[in-house]
């Protein structure tokens, strides 16, 4: 499908999935290496903007620190809150071990 | 007039103020022709007649009370990613199939407050990432205009069921043009707010820095009436601009001569279809006999970058937004393996092949060695794309394009090819980066198709773009304000 070297390999693919935690089987890591592959090689021109001295833009609205006065309002219910967790004990949500 | 439900929103206000007919009996209309065409639709993952009749209920009480406000009554499709407390809300995911919010979005809190009904939750694109509907765990919404064809997306289902009179109104949330797009597909009027005009208070996340939630309804009109109902400032959204809200339907029937408009040439391309060319050259005329002036010598270099920018910054968002879909606190969640065995076979089991595409894109965007080559180049190149779009507005009221390079395309048609479907946000993505307000409105039929114009305002300037829509569209002929279903 290609002929020169693709922007993602086979392993990048397979250390991001990982990360995301997406549990990827072997036929969508090798669709996904394509198909990544392909946008990414359409997202080349981007390299050639010149952006020294640009300062990145990470929202578009010019508000910083928006403070709230420190007052004491209602909030969720507990059992509201709880509601939909999948596994709930004494009003906390029961997770897995994380070590074992 | 034959039915209530092809009634626009302020059609419809007026006969209920009038007492020509009743909610209830406006409500009722709306949900028979629900029975009568979703089957063909599907524009609705969850419908809520039950809340609706208590809604129109409610809205009949008030007209009595003398307590009505120009929403109050008018039958909603409300995308299902607006949650809405004790009705299931899914994003159109997996993930979320079980979700009931135990709290309302801001948006949903003022529809109801202004006395409006609920018709159901609409079908979208899975966590709002898509152009075609498709990519929907419900399964796909069909343009009312010919059924083999996509409606657009993400908000299809919002636009869909505005065109097939399966409601009056629709609320959509547009992060690349998923409210503009469909509404261009399926001949509807839908309005991309400024960023931060309209609060993300209980909308599910997708792209933090682009979501917002905007109208879409059968004319400008009310599209204009609904934002002016559910745009207040919010303090629960620290990105809601606390700037005071100009009533927009004061704009509307104001005349448009001497408005100053840019074409910038980059979205007359290669690959635009010829009969969305014509429909757009007689609207520029259109715009030119009401005295707009009219200047074709513009161009937006950074406009063909604005795709790239787009689908790196949007999906590196998602893949921080998503992480919380862990299977631990709400959500699908898979049991009997270990913590982390759980939290990937809840993943790979919730998210759809598009979500995990969007979510591998922006981990590798932001991860270790790539951060500068793709995320913070894509901000650094955002900065130019704003700040071309704000040396334009020094000289420009508004900007006039097509809103898509094509008419709705047949279902099926891009499933394979990520790319191609992405192409189709092409002229919607710019503004969305930029944060501005842009409005899409119907412009004529191209091959039997509805085609869209986009008319991006500056910041803030939703009042312009609507008194430029407006006039627009009074200078058409009404024709063809439904799909012909």
């Amino acid at each position: 499908m290609y002929d020169r070297a693709m922007p993602i390999s086979r392993d990048q693919v397979v250390h991001v999935g990982r990360l995301a935690r997406l549990g990827l089987t072997d036929a969508e890591i090798d669709r996904l290496t394509l198909q990544l592959s392909d946008i990414l090689d359409h997202f080349e021109a981007l390299a050639a903007v010149d952006t020294d001295g640009i300062e990145p833009t990470a929202h578009p609205l010019p508000l910083h620190n928006v403070m709230r006065t420190d007052s004491v309002a209602p909030s969720l219910a507990r059992d509201d809150a709880l509601s939909n967790a999948p596994e709930v004990e004494d009003g906390l949500i029961r997770v897995r071990a994380v070590l074992e | 007039m034959s039915e209530l439900w092809e009634l626009t929103a302020h059609e419809a206000q007026d006969g209920l103020r009038a007492k020509e007919f009743s909610a209830v009996e406006l409500t009722e209309s709306v949900l028979a022709r629900v029975d009568a065409v979703e089957d063909r639709v599907n524009a609705y993952i969850t419908r809520t007649d039950e809340v609706a009749r208590e809604q129109a209920r409610e809205a009949d009480a008030r007209f009595a009370a003398g307590t009505a406000t120009p929403l109050t009554g008018i039958p909603f499709a409300v995308k299902d990613l607006i949650v809405t407390k004790g009705v299931r809300t899914t994003a159109g995911s997996h993930m979320l199939g079980d979700f009931v919010p135990p709290y309302d979005s801001h948006v949903y809190e003022q529809l109801k407050r202004a006395g409006a009904v609920m018709i159901g939750k609409a079908n979208m694109d899975e966590f709002a990432m898509g152009s075609s509907t498709e990519h929907s765990a419900y399964g796909a919404t069909r343009n009312p205009w010919d059924t083999d064809r996509v409606p657009g997306g993400s908000s299809g289902g919002s636009a869909a069921a505005v065109a097939a009179g399966e409601c009056i109104a629709s609320l959509g949330s547009d992060t690349g043009g998923s409210i503009r797009q469909p509404a261009a597909l399926c001949g509807v009027v839908g309005l991309d707010p400024t960023y931060g005009r309209v609060s993300r208070f209980g909308i599910i996340a997708f792209g933090s820095s682009l979501d917002q939630v905007g109208p879409i309804g059968r004319d400008v009109e009310d599209v204009a009436t609904i934002l002016d109902g559910i745009g207040s400032h919010d303090p629960r959204d620290s990105t809601s601009d606390p700037a005071p809200r100009p009533d927009m339907r004061h704009y509307l029937g104001r005349d448009v001569a001497g408005k100053k408009i840019g074409v910038p040439r980059e979205y007359f391309i290669e690959g635009m279809e010829d009969g969305v060319r014509t429909r757009i050259d007689e609207a520029l005329r259109r715009l030119e006999s009401l005295g707009c002036e009219i200047d074709t010598d513009l161009s937006l270099p950074m406009t063909e970058h604005a795709l790239a920018v787009y689908y790196l910054i949007a999906p590196s968002e998602a893949s921080s937004n998503l992480a919380r879909y862990d299977g631990v606190k709400y959500g699908l969640s898979e049991r009997g393996g270990s913590m982390w065995e759980n939290m990937e076979q809840t993943r790979e089991q919730g998210f759809g092949d598009e979500v995990k595409r969007r979510i591998m894109l922006g981990v590798y965007a932001l991860s270790a060695g790539y951060y500068d080559q793709f995320y913070l180049k894509a901000q650094k190149v955002r900065t130019l794309i704003t700040n071309e779009f704000r040396e334009a507005f020094t000289r420009y009221d508004a900007l006039v394009t097509p809103t898509t390079p094509g008419v709705a395309f047949p279902v099926g048609d891009k499933l394979d090819d990520p790319y191609a479907m992405y192409l189709n946000d092409i002229y919607t993505l710019p503004s969305a980066v930029a944060g501005l307000p842009a409005l899409s409105l119907p412009c004529g039929l191209s091959e039997g198709l509805p085609v869209g114009l986009q008319i991006i305002g500056d910041v803030g300037a939703e009042g312009t773009i609507l008194q430029i829509g407006h006039a627009f569209e009074g200078a058409l002929d009404e024709a063809n304000r439904l799909a012909p279903l």
